[in-house]
């Protein structure tokens, strides 16, 4: 499908995110899935790691499972993998059924997150383990490994044994060791988790350069939100053992199914909220922290009954230092806290019904003509498309 | 800031070392002695040394003692490893914890009661006792603390590196093969050196189960010094000790090397 070129709306839905992207086989309904997980559940002892799991994965595709720890997302890598085999459901690659072939049968190669390089063989060697181990002859292993070397920069570090190298040049190994064999789909369990941040950043542009130059399909397990956001052309949120949201990160991110996952990637600001009457693409709402009530953009079709939440992200909030005019979406209070990033400032708002509130500001310049103190009377407003509706 | 040693740790480090080591000392300074008569120096002298290598009964029996410790510390080491990577890799098995236990019954059980307990068996099964019977019971001896030594190793050895080697397409015996064994060698040589000098210098075991023209080297001496401590038998005490301080310090440096790289 081609996104909508002109105009905030196509097919009735709202545009989210400011990002086009042309690949797009999940919404392709001809497109076969590479990978595909069906009904998988996974129990230990007592504790359902994961619980009847569907999801499609499609040729070179970067997919991320995201969550916090204990939710699921290694097992169901490990179940890919094979590292772990499924109490119910099926796990598919291409035509053919995963579930119970031991993972030296399974074309696909995990990247460990303790990088688990082999300390006894060098560089080389490490490379070339996975090729040896398919028969490969002599010379193509060779070409192979040099291949991969130069890919990931090791270039003069052939010789070299793990306990020689740098954090990132090891992690790079790693990178190189799954690759070689060219797995149907790489799995990288937390890959930049021991990296320091600098590194990581632009580990993150390279892992994405060559999963695109080599049109391959990863597939990244992180708790790392920001690590999914960038690399990722669709996110799992998972919860508990079960996915609550697939989609691409500004969906994510700016339509977030319910207020777990609104909450857990990046900060939130929850309104309760009773839907009073809907016009054409808007509905009105009542809640107790904004006496104007809330007025929210609404997409057709969504049902508005029951307890509902308003989710607005900080960014998305507007302060004033002098009142705006009375009308929904107005919040009046004053600052109790301001934390300051550099390139954004947070602060943290106490509300007049007794709340508190983050807005965000950047801090596009170095000059400010009213600088905000603590306990400065403020005003934040938003607009009715900044409010998502949730109904979980 | 650096800071030498009290003297009350230097005391009782002295007193320590001598109480230890004062009886092994006498004992290998002797050896040196030229005299017939144990007690009283007669100069230093090589001599005792020299009548060893004419006593035939005597290098028998020290050829008899390194066979057994060979072949009993090779098996136990092949066993003990497998038990180790049992117990490491099985997972909760049923009967797990009766296997250990039963692993590491000989550790603790007193030398007597192993001793006559595998008499006993070998006596109901008609096996005729001598070189083959001191082997296997050695080997039931050492075994366990082959166990000990391989297992501290393979729980300290990251379980991810297996899995990587089978993620790269090796069937999990290969991955042992080839990313375990190389990576846990020094404990496995340091387990078959330690196994060795516990057969070589085994008294009590060897004692029961051994029969006619199967005499070790520890029986030899025991039996020698009933009728009377001769130097020669210093001398022969002599070699055994630096050949079991050799095992001692090859198994301990084999180790600490191997564990120096794993943790580097």
């Amino acid at each position: 499908m081609d996104p909508g070129a002109d105009g905030a709306v196509t097919d009735g839905r709202l545009n989210i995110g400011a990002i086009r992207s042309s690949f797009a086989p999940w919404e392709d309904p001809a497109a076969e899935p590479l990978v595909r997980f069906e009904k998988v559940t996974k129990r230990f002892g007592s504790v359902t790691a994961v619980n009847a799991v569907d999801l499609a994965i499609y040729e070179r595709e970067f997919f991320a499972l995201l969550g916090p720890s204990g939710c699921g997302k290694t097992t169901l890598m490990r179940l890919l993998a094979g590292f772990e085999t499924p109490d119910e459901g099926r796990v598919w690659l291409g035509d053919n059924d995963l579930s119970d072939d031991p993972p030296h049968r399974r074309p696909v190669h995990l990247m460990f997150q303790s990088y688990a390089l082999f300390p006894h063989l060098t560089v080389e060697q490490n490379v070339a383990f996975g090729l040896k181990q398919q028969k490969l002859p002599k010379g193509e292993i060779a070409d192979r490994v040099a291949e991969m070397v130069a890919l990931v920069r090791l270039e003069g570090m052939e010789r070299r044994r793990p306990d020689q190298l740098s954090g990132g040049q090891r992690q790079r190994v790693a990178l190189a060791r799954a690759l070689a064999p060219r797995p149907q789909v790489l799995l990288l369990d937390e890959p930049l988790a021991a990296l320091d941040r600098k590194l990581r950043e632009e580990t993150q542009f390279e892992l994405m350069a060559i999963q695109q130059r080599l049109g391959m399909t990863f597939m990244i397990v992180t708790h790392d939100q920001d690590e999914a956001m960038v690399l990722a052309d669709r996110i799992a949120v998972m919860q508990a053992g079960e996915i609550v949201q697939v989609g691409r990160p500004t969906e994510i991110y700016e339509a977030p199914v319910s207020r777990y996952v609104a909450d857990f990637i990046g900060d939130v600001n929850l309104f309760e909220a009773a839907a009073v009457s809907a016009e054409e693409g808007e509905t009105r709402f009542a809640g107790p922290d904004s006496p104007g009530g809330y007025l929210a953009s609404t997409d057709e079709g969504v049902v508005l009954d029951g307890g509902l939440y308003l989710a607005v992200r900080p960014e998305k909030m507007v302060m004033h230092l002098d009142p705006p005019p009375e009308g929904p979406n107005r919040l009046a209070g004053k600052v109790l806290d301001i934390g300051y990033l550099g390139d954004w400032t947070t602060y943290v708002v106490g509300l007049e019904s007794g709340r508190t509130v983050r807005a965000a500001r950047a801090n596009s310049a170095r000059l400010v003509e009213r600088p905000v103190g603590w306990d400065d009377p403020v005003w934040l407003t938003f607009a009715p498309d900044a409010a998502v509706v949730l109904t979980r | 800031m650096r800071r030498g040693p009290s003297l009350f740790n230097l005391a009782s480090l002295g007193l320590g070392l001598t109480f230890l080591y004062a009886p092994i000392v006498l004992l290998v300074v002797y050896s040196f002695n030229d005299s017939r008569l144990v007690t009283v120096w007669g100069g230093f002298s090589l001599r005792w040394y020299g009548e060893l290598m004419h006593n035939e009964q005597l290098l028998a029996s020290v050829w008899m003692t390194v066979r057994i410790a060979a072949l009993s510390a090779t098996v136990a080491t092949l066993l003990g490893t497998l038990a180790a990577v049992a117990l490491t890799r099985g997972g909760r098995f049923p009967g797990r914890t009766i296997f250990s236990g039963a692993v590491y019954a000989p550790l603790v059980t007193p030398e007597v009661i192993l001793g006559l307990s595998l008499l006993l068996l070998f006596v109901a099964v008609g096996a005729p006792r001598g070189f083959w019977t001191v082997s296997a019971a050695h080997t039931t001896l050492t075994l366990c603390y082959v166990t000990v030594v391989v297992q501290a190793r393979l729980a300290s050895f990251d379980r991810s590196l297996e899995e990587a080697a089978q993620d790269l397409g090796c069937p999990p015996w290969r991955a042992f093969l080839l990313v375990t064994l190389p990576n846990i060698a020094p404990a496995v040589a340091a387990a078959w050196m330690l196994a060795f000098t516990l057969s070589l210098d085994d008294l009590v075991i060897a004692s029961f189960t051994s029969g006619p023209g199967a005499t070790t080297l520890p029986m030899r001496i025991y039996s020698a010094v009933r009728l009377g401590v001769t130097p020669e038998i210093n001398a022969i005490s002599t070699l055994l000790i630096g050949l079991v301080a050799t095992g001692v310090i090859a198994a301990y440096l084999i180790q600490t090397r191997g564990v120096r790289r794993a943790s580097r």
